[in-house]
C-alpha cells in the first residue's frame, strides 16, 4: 500500500487522515494528515494531545482506527517487524531494570534487533560512549542518576544504527543543564550520525532550537505542520534572566532605549546586531547583578503556538 | 608528528553494513539470556542461591537412589515416580523462576524496548515459557539421568541396561510434560503480576487452591467422582495421566483414575493449550499498552 501522488521518495513520515479512537469514544488522533523529510522534527503538544498515540502507530503496536500512514516507504501496518528493525525507540516512562549494567542491557537488548553477539557487544559500548558513559557502563543502572539514566535510554535506541529514532519526551526529569546537553545530543544525533530524529516534547522551546521542521499537535489534531525555517523571522531575541533585580535591568535596559518585554522571570530584548549583547552585559555588570541565563531564543515560532498551548497547560 | 599517548581518538559514529539476524536467532538469544537468568548466571549472588540449592536436592535424591540401586539393586523410586516424588519442590521452582522470567520485566517497564524491536509479542511469551521448562527437564532430568547411571552399572547385560535406557528415557518425558503444564501455568500467572514476591505466592496458590477440591470430590460417594478428582489440581492431572502411561491397567484402576486415563491425556494437553493461548493474548495486549 501506497500513500498518494504526495509522496516524494525520501519522505520519513507521512499520514493520511490517520484517525484512533478508543472504543469509539475516546479519539486519540483525528484526521492527522503530515508528511516530513528526513532531519530532526519536534512534535510538539501538551499532555494527552496524542503524541505517544501516534508513535505507537508509526512502530506499528497500535493499528489506526482509519487512514494511511507510512515510515521509511514501509506500512506499519503491514510490515511492523520491517519499520522496527529500521526504527530506535526512546520511550518517556523509566524501563531500565535496575540490576542490569548499561552495557549488559544495551548488548542484550541489540541482540534483539538482530545483532550477532560480538557486534552487538560492540556496538553497545560505541553507543554508550556517543552518549557519554564510559566507565560507569559497567555499573548497575539502578544507582545511576536521571541524566545518566536518560542517556542509556538513547543508547539503546541507537545501538542496532536506526535510520530513524523516536524520542519520547527525551528531556523528562533532567535539570536545565541535562536539558540543554541531552537536546545538544540529539542534535548531534540528527546532523554528524546522519539520523532522522522525532523528538516529542510538551515544551515547544526547547526542541524549536534544534529542529528543521515542527509538527504541533493538539487534541489528537494538527496545529500546523512546518519547516522551522519557514515559520521563524531573521528577528531572533535575547532572552535575559537574572537570579535578583530584574525590574532594576528591566529599567535600565529601558533607559538604554532597548525595547524589553517580559516573559515571566525572564527579560525578552530582540536581538538587532552583535552590540546587543554587549549593552546587555554592560548593563547587568553595572548593575552588579547574578546573571543566570543569556541566550538566542528563535522569536516567533513560540509565538505561532504560545496562546493555544497556554491553553491547555 | 606523532600524538601524545593514550589519546583516545573519536572516530565518528559509525553506520552498520552488516548482517542482521531473523527471528530465529533473536528467539535463541533471549530463550538463552532467559534460561541463564533462571539458574542467576550473570546475576549477582543472591539469584543464585535458590536455584542452586533446586538443583543439590535433586542432585542429592537422585544420588540416593542410585546408591541404592547399586547396593541393594532396589528400585526405591521409579524413573517416572521422580518428578513426581519432587513435585512440590517443581512448584517452588516455577514460583520463583517464573517471577524472575516475566514479573521483572513487567515491573521495570523494560517491555516497550522489547516490542518496539523486530521481535513478536508472542515469540517473547515463548521464549520465557522454553526457558523456564528447559530449565525444569535440565533439573529434574538431570536427577533421573544420575539415576539412570546408577542403574546402568547395576544391570547385568547389554539389553537391560537398553531396558534400562527405554525407562528413563520415557522418565525424561514425562518429566518434560509435568515442566510444560507448570511452567505454562506459573509464567502465566507471573505474567499477570508485576511484583516478583506476590507472583510467587500467586503461583503457589494456584497450585494449593485447587488440592481441596481433590479432596472434596474424594468425600463424594460416587465412584466415578473418586476417578475424576484428580483432574482438578494441575499435580494429581499430570500424575494421573503418569498412572494411565506407566502403570499396568489393573493397578491404575487401583489408583483410581479408573478407565478415564485418555480423559486426563485430553485435559492436561487442554490445560497446555489454554495457558499458551491466554499467555500470548496477555503478551500482544500488553505491547499496544
Amino acid at each position: 500500500m501506497t500513500l498518494g501522488h504526495t509522496l516524494s521518495p525520501v519522505t520519513l513520515i507521512a499520514t493520511e487522515s490517520l484517525t484512533k479512537t478508543y472504543g469509539g469514544r475516546v479519539t486519540a488522533l483525528s484526521d492527522l494528515t503530515v508528511s516530513v523529510e528526513p532531519g530532526i522534527i519536534g512534535l510538539v503538544g501538551a499532555n494527552g494531545a496524542g503524541k505517544s498515540t501516534l508513535i505507537k502507530i508509526l512502530l506499528g503496536l497500535l493499528p489506526p482506527t482509519s487512514g494511511k500512514v507510512q515510515v521509511l516507504g514501509l506500512d506499519p501496518t503491514v510490515d511492523p517487524m520491517g519499520v522496527r528493525a529500521k526504527v530506535g525507540y526512546m520511550p518517556e516512562n523509566d524501563c531500565l531494570p535496575p540490576d542490569l549494567s548499561a552495557a549488559e542491557l544495551v548488548t542484550h537488548l541489540g541482540r534483539i534487533s538482530g545483532l550477532p553477539k560480538t557486534t552487538a557487544r560492540e556496538r553497545a559500548s560505541e553507543a554508550l560512549r556517543h552518549v557519554g558513559l564510559y566507565e560507569e557502563r559497567y555499573r548497575q543502572v539502578g544507582g545511576y542518576s536521571t541524566g545518566m539514566k536518560q542517556r542509556v535510554k538513547l543508547a539503546q535506541a541507537l545501538v542496532h544504527d536506526p535510520d530513524l529514532l523516536l524520542l519520547d519526551e527525551p528531556t523528562n526529569g533532567l535539570d536545565p543543564a541535562g536539558r540543554d546537553a541531552m537536546l545538544a545530543l540529539v542534535q548531534r544525533i540528527g546532523t554528524e550520525f546522519g539520523i532522522s530524529v522525532v523528538v516529542c516534547s510538551h515544551l515547544l522551546g526547547e526542541v524549536e532550537r534544534i529542529c528543521d521542521h515542527l509538527i504541533a499537535i493538539d487534541g489528537g489534531k494538527l496545529l500546523r505542520s512546518d519547516n522551522v525555517s519557514a515559520m521563524t523571522t531573521s528577528t531572533d531575541v535575547l532572552v535575559v534572566e537574572v537570579s535578583e533585580g530584574d525590574q532594576e535591568l528591566e529599567h535600565r535596559l529601558l533607559e538604554m532605549r532597548l525595547p524589553v518585554s517580559r516573559d515571566g522571570h525572564a527579560l525578552l530584548v530582540p536581538l538587532e546586531d552583535d552590540l546587543t549583547y554587549d549593552r546587555i552585559l554592560t548593563a547587568v555588570a553595572d548593575l552588579d547583578l547574578p546573571l543566570h541565563r543569556l541566550d538566542q531564543r528563535r522569536h516567533r515560532v513560540a509565538e505561532l503556538f504560545a496562546d493555544r498551548e497556554a491553553a491547555h497547560v | 608528528m606523532s600524538s601524545p599517548a593514550g589519546v583516545i581518538h573519536d572516530i565518528g559514529y559509525q553506520r552498520y553494513e552488516g548482517e542482521r539476524l531473523g527471528r530465529g536467532d533473536v528467539f535463541l538469544a533471549l530463550y538463552t539470556q532467559s534460561l541463564r537468568s533462571v539458574f542467576g548466571l550473570g546475576r549477582n549472588f543472591k539469584a543464585k542461591i535458590f536455584p542452586w540449592l533446586v538443583v543439590s536436592v535433586v542432585a542429592i535424591v537422585g544420588i540416593v537412589i542410585m546408591a541404592i540401586r547399586a547396593q541393594t539393586g532396589e528400585v526405591v523410586i521409579s524413573y517416572s515416580m521422580l518428578p513426581q516424588v519432587l513435585g512440590t519442590l517443581m512448584v517452588l521452582f516455577v514460583a520463583i523462576a517464573a517471577p524472575e522470567l516475566v514479573s521483572r520485566d513487567l515491573h521495570s517497564g523494560v517491555l516497550p524496548l522489547y516490542f518496539s524491536r523486530p521481535l513478536r509479542p508472542a515469540d517473547y511469551a515463548l521464549a520465557k515459557l522454553a526457558a523456564l521448562v528447559s530449565a525444569i527437564v535440565m533439573v529434574w532430568g538431570g536427577g533421573q539421568v544420575l539415576v539412570f547411571i546408577g542403574a546402568a552399572f547395576s544391570v547385568k547385560g547389554f539389553t537391560n541396561v537398553m531396558n534400562e535406557l527405554g525407562d528413563a528415557g520415557l522418565g525424561v518425558i514425562y518429566t518434560a510434560l509435568y515442566a510444560i503444564v507448570y511452567g505454562s501455568i506459573a509464567v502465566l500467572v507471573a505474567s499477570l503480576l508485576k511484583r516478583r514476591a506476590v507472583a510467587a505466592a500467586a503461583v503457589v496458590g494456584t497450585f494449593l487452591i485447587t488440592a481441596p477440591i481433590v479432596g472434596v470430590f474424594y468425600i463424594l460417594p460416587s465412584e466415578t467422582a473418586h476417578q475424576l478428582a484428580q483432574l482438578f489440581n494441575p499435580a494429581s492431572l499430570v500424575g494421573g495421566v503418569g498412572d494411565w502411561l506407566f502403570e499396568p491397567t489393573s493397578s491404575s484402576e487401583e489408583l483410581g483414575i479408573g478407565p478415564f486415563g485418555p480423559l486426563y491425556a485430553a485435559v492436561t494437553l487442554g490445560l497446555i493449550a489454554l495457558c499458551v493461548t491466554l499467555l500470548i493474548a496477555r503478551y500482544r495486549k500488553v505491547s499496544q499498552s
